[in-house]
């Protein structure tokens, strides 16, 4: 039988990646991701595998980008100032298609903040931090399990898509331990990066397959907006590349959208979460049900592209009455959330940047008084039913 | 058997006291116990000497949110911790302190139970004062008998370094002795 193994979040993020076949860490260590840079620090060289650790953010993410290019499954680990540096790095990544893996534990910013407490308030940088329209894709996970998994995902959506991808933790994830069962090798699809048929066939840019630099043909990379063979585009053939370059993740949206829906035919509220917050809102849902409240929970892994769709059809059949959305931090996902529901139900914030957890009871408050007095009374009926 | 189900314990001190690696091995001792565990952390900006708390939830069924909510338990050896976690205390919880760091306001009366006990002076005594967290584990596990004394026995020595082993092996059953049922509350 398998043995369940006490494993921290951190952990779990680095180990995932080495269970997908990353052979090149580069990073800089800062609370609270440091400990997916000691794990590598220690693992790669054991394993045969590349570890450096750079002088800074801007060089970690510039060294994963260069060794993708060389063929490498590369990944980097930091929080929001070193995440900040790396933005350029990003955009330079996202133009290029060069497949990386970039992990933000989040902690409490602007700026230096407060370094030991926890966020989700990197949400939109991880979308929109480098400047231009660019594609992303961006993950999250809400316990230890979930980031080793997420971790392997992350990869293989870099793999697939030839696109930088984010993975969003937070500083609580990173430092929760949890009892798990250990992926066995072979248990997680890991997808790797296909060559081209040929390498004087391949085109660098916009099409399919990955060939290495040195790998049987010269061509050049370049941040400067570029048509298939990588030399200079303007105009309309850099708007059709740009176009292309979005349509290549947007379009495959719903193929790439990571999520859990727990939610029963009767429920009125629906609450949508991710990352760790999704934690407290499972507990609410426990909470609420307790006291005759019906709610349901829809938990986004996958949080850029948005699904959409997938938010659409949660609340198809007029079931759903609300919708909240709580995280931590002053409003961003919920700002999708509002746009897409816009008209059909009403959606409600909550939000909380003290630098800890929202909790179960927090949630279970907001939609009780979200519910308004008509739940309840319906409510304090069921409980009085209950007890007599 | 856990005294609840699930039980949420609180563990506090000052940074560099060891209060994390006690919960680690809490949390591997439970694990082996056959529960499912959750350890969280919380801890300022300072590497040493701000207070620093590690929670452990031991439960017989899947842990929904990780973070403790409602203690059923405190450990404090230092001022500072209890000053700050002591009075979050709900009524019916048990309360561990270190008898010579910790100062319970004689003004106040506690509703909780509280054990006031020599874990750090005890550590001293084994030669090593960095021990006073496997103490305070000993101690508090035949308190509360929330594992076998042979899976906790386990779990710390999977979690010191060889040459360390004897001396925490030692600390854990000294922990266990002060902790034994005689321990009178004095709160």
């Amino acid at each position: 039988m398998k043995k369940r193994r006490l494993v921290q979040g951190n952990e779990a993020c680095a180990q995932g990646g080495l269970y997908a076949g990353c052979d090149f860490y580069a990073g800089y260590p800062i609370t609270p991701a440091t400990e997916i840079l000691e794990i590598m620090a220690r693992e790669m060289p054991r394993q045969g595998r590349v570890f450096i650790q750079m002088e800074d953010e801007i060089a970690s993410i510039s060294a994963i980008i260069g060794a993708a290019w060389a063929g490498a499954k590369t990944m980097t680990a930091t929080s929001g100032p070193g995440f900040s540096l790396m933005q350029e790095g990003i955009g330079y990544a996202a133009i290029t298609e060069t497949p990386c893996v970039i992990v933000d534990s989040q902690r409490w910013g602007p700026s230096t903040g407060q370094p030991t407490k926890t966020s989700q308030a990197d949400l939109m940088q991880a979308r929109w931090g480098t400047h231009g329209d660019h594609p992303v894709i961006v993950l999250t996970a809400s316990g230890v399990r979930d980031t080793f998994e997420m971790t392997v995902e992350a990869f293989n959506f870099a793999e697939r898509y030839r696109v930088p991808v984010i993975l969003l933790l937070d500083e609580v994830l990173s430092h929760l331990r949890e009892d798990i069962y250990w992926p066995e090798p072979g248990e997680l699809e890991v997808i790797d990066r296909e060559p081209p048929s040929s390498p004087e066939a391949f085109a660098p840019f916009g099409g399919h397959g990955f060939l290495p630099l040195g790998g049987g043909k010269r061509f050049n990379v370049t941040g400067m907006a570029h048509d298939k063979q990588g030399f200079v585009a303007r105009g309309a053939q850099a708007a059709a590349g740009l176009r292309a370059l979005m349509e290549r993740i947007e379009g495959q949206t719903m193929t790439m959208a990571r999520y859990s829906e727990e939610i029963p035919d009767d429920a009125e509220t629906l609450i949508v979460a991710y990352g760790i917050t999704v934690r407290a809102a499972r507990r609410a849902v426990q909470l609420l049900a307790a006291e005759g409240l019906v709610a349901g929970l829809l938990e986004l892994r996958t949080l850029w592209p948005f699904p959409a769709e997938l938010l659409r059809g949660a609340i198809q059949g007029g079931q759903i009455k609300r919708v909240l959305v709580p995280e931590l931090n002053l409003g961003q996902l919920v700002l999708e959330v509002e746009r897409i529901l816009a008209g059909q139900v009403p959606v409600a914030r909550l939000g909380r940047v003290d630098g800890y957890l929202i909790t179960p009871e927090q949630i279970a408050e907001a939609i009780t008084e979200q519910a308004g007095p008509s739940a309840e009374s319906k409510r304090q009926r069921r409980a009085a039913h209950a007890t007599s | 058997m856990l005294p609840q189900d699930p039980y949420q314990l609180r563990l506090s001190g000052s940074g560099g006291q060891g209060l994390i690696t006690v919960g680690v091995i809490l949390a591997e001792a439970g694990l082996l116990e056959g529960y499912r565990v959750a350890q969280t952390q919380s801890y300022g900006p300072e590497a040493r000497l701000g207070a620093s708390r590690s929670e452990v939830i031991l439960s017989s069924r899947p842990i929904a949110y990780p973070e403790v909510s409602e203690p059923d338990f405190l450990l404090s050896i230092s001022q500072d911790a209890f000053d700050k976690y002591g009075s979050q205390m709900p009524e019916k919880s048990l309360i561990l302190v270190d008898d010579f760091y910790v100062t319970l306001s004689r003004s106040e009366s506690y509703p909780q139970q509280i054990y006031a006990l020599p874990i750090i002076h005890t550590a001293e005594e084994l030669g090593n004062k960095l021990v006073s967290n496997v103490v305070a584990l000993g101690a508090l596990n035949r308190l509360l008998g929330l594992v076998s004394e042979a899976h906790l026995k386990e779990a710390v020595l999977r979690r010191v370094p060889a040459k360390y082993r004897e001396l925490n092996a030692s600390a854990l059953e000294a922990g266990a002795r002060l902790g034994r049922p005689q321990a009178k509350a004095v709160g």
